[in-house]
């Protein structure tokens, strides 16, 4: 906590300094996307007042020099998450396109009929709907690893789950509606034993914590840009080489050929096999500089930082003998989300939004633990780096004041 | 609380979620319809009885936030006794009361208890909560049973 200068952090953001309603932003949105920081827009004002052009296209300067920086990132990426090579990293749209890629390549694949594909309960919709729909072409079957009433994954349900019929494993390691902390170590480990690959799920994680595809030995991993202070249209995915190389291209088009006659294409080598088109540039230029920001402030640090506000922010709000937190695993990240007994979330939402506080109401994409919880939505509110913890007092203070006016 | 706030939430808007009207199943129901915001998970079913061209009784069941509680608890209070013809007055009506411009003059005398809405307007992301019940009265008017009405 001491090692984080947060009102410089701040700072670095521009949005962090607006008022919204005439007050001051507090900004508690940051599962659904994360702000900014300077050094973010102005390379993206860089790339496109200096060094705009199409990149692995040209012989002239321009390209060159987008292509350099375009593949620059990929090493970073690389670099950021230790992947063995850099071949591994794959640039899509966001997490949801890195799951829909796996699925209807390995998926499409390697599924035959009476096939099971395990995901849990507290999957978003991403994680759910491209495997449904996968599953129903094939035949294959969607089983679901069950959540205790805490939030957490019942593992030994999961041990039981795992069969020779299962084909493929895909879980979230944080959950974006309750904030748990998947042992995904241990999914992976047991995983292994049968030869089942395991896609993670990162996009609620790689921004908060420490994520290592070798020491997790993950087969998979997706996560999206603009969760991790990076643009909005960019996301990753990470692929064991040897599992890239034998699923067939994603999309078909530009950039992902090496020779194309009428009777016959000749795909690229990974990753542009999986990268169809002109790409978005300046996303990929954009996120170097949220993960090189990252990596300035220290994801250790960030993770530190951003349990304390968890924490501090779990006991005001427990204060409140109206308000019920769903999502209470030991294991969490800073995403706090709650119910008030005879206050719609829409609610509360639109009176915190009068005192400039954002935060999330509804079901957040994950209508299954709207459904296991027996709500129809919950407010959540979710922390990063730069919220202070007086914010969270204007939060609360906010909260008590719906409170009084719905009693 | 401030100005904007304090129209959208006035008071008998609260005492209606509080205390909805006309809250339950109509057992006796001709005409039923379904109504859902997938956005914030609002569901609403919603029951009449239609005598000849009369809305004989109503009544709603359902979860929602306050603006769309009271505005089915509201309509439904507004609706009883009311012909078919008049219950499609009223929805105009009220449409115009809640997607007008917010400089727009509303008369208050005029609308009576649908004058209520009128803060909505300065909500954006809240008429479809506030409109929910009257559309799905439009969809049971027709008997359109089978059918869910969905505003996002």
């Amino acid at each position: 906590m001491q090692n984080l200068d947060v009102n410089k952090i701040r700072s670095d953001f521009p949005i962090l300094s607006r008022l919204v309603n005439g007050k001051p932003l507090v900004y508690f949105d940051n599962a659904a996307t994360t702000q900014k920081p300077k050094d973010v827009i102005d390379k993206i004002n860089y790339y496109y007042s200096n060094i705009n052009s199409n990149v692995h296209r040209g012989v002239h300067y321009l390209s060159e020099t987008a292509s350099k920086e375009y593949e620059d990132t990929r090493k970073l990426v690389q670099n950021f998450i230790n992947a063995k090579s850099h071949n591994e990293i794959i640039y899509t749209r966001g997490t949801t396109e890195s799951i829909n890629l796996v699925a209807s390549t390995y998926g499409r694949n390697n599924l035959v009929e009476g096939d099971e594909v395990l995901i849990t309960h507290m999957e978003h919709h991403s994680n759910i709907v491209p495997w449904q729909l996968i599953c129903e072409e094939k035949g294959a079957k969607l089983k679901v690893v069950p959540i205790t009433d805490d939030g957490e994954l019942i593992l030994s349900e999961y041990d039981k789950l795992i069969n020779e019929k299962t084909k493929f494993i895909s879980v979230v390691h944080i959950s974006n509606s309750l904030g748990t902390i998947n042992p995904i170590k241990k999914i992976i480990e047991k995983a292994h034993k049968y030869n089942i690959p395991v896609l993670i799920d990162a996009a609620q994680s790689i921004q908060h914590t420490n994520v290592n595809v070798q020491e997790l030995e993950c087969d998979f991993l997706a996560f999206s840009g603009h969760k991790m202070y990076g643009p909005t249209g960019i996301g990753i995915l990470y692929g064991k080489k040897e599992l890239l190389e034998k699923m067939p291209p994603y999309q078909g088009g530009g950039d992902m050929i090496l020779s194309v006659s009428f009777e016959k294409t000749l795909f690229n080598s990974i990753p542009y096999k999986f990268e169809a088109g002109t790409p978005h540039i300046e996303g990929v230029i954009g996120l170097s500089e949220a993960i090189k920001y990252i990596q300035k402030i220290g994801i250790e640090n960030i993770s530190n930082y951003e349990s304390d506000i968890l924490k501090y922010a779990t006991e005001q709000i427990s204060d409140i003998k109206e308000v019920k937190i769903i999502g209470t695993a030991k294991e969490k990240s800073s995403i706090l989300s709650f119910v008030i007994d005879g206050i719609h979330p829409h609610d509360i939402g639109t009176f915190l939004d009068r005192d400039g506080i954002a935060i999330r109401t509804g079901h957040h994409c994950t209508e299954p633990i709207m459904r296991r919880f027996n709500v129809p939505a919950t407010s959540r509110a979710s922390f990063s780096f730069y919220n202070l913890k007086e914010e969270v007092d204007v939060f609360v203070e906010s909260l008590r004041s719906v409170i009084k006016l719905f009693s | 609380m401030d100005a904007e706030l304090n129209d959208l939430y006035q008071q008998v808007i609260l005492d209606h979620n509080k205390n909805p009207r006309n809250f339950g199943e109509l057992e006796s129901a001709n005409h039923t319809a379904k109504g859902h915001n997938p956005l914030c998970g609002d569901q609403l079913d919603l029951y009449l009885l239609i005598i000849g061209d009369t809305i004989s009784d109503i009544k709603f069941k359902g979860s929602g936030c306050a603006i769309s509680k009271s505005s089915a608890s509201i309509m439904t209070t507004l609706l009883k006794g009311k012909k078919i013809e008049e219950a499609r007055v009223l929805f105009t009506k009220f449409h115009d009361v809640v997607t007008a411009d917010t400089d727009t003059e509303i008369d208050e005398e005029a609308l009576g208890k649908l004058a209520v809405f009128s803060g909505v307007r300065e909500f954006p992301a809240r008429v479809k909560c506030a409109s929910l019940a009257w559309h799905t009265l439009l969809s049971a008017l027709d008997n359109k049973t089978e059918e869910i009405v969905i505003t996002e």
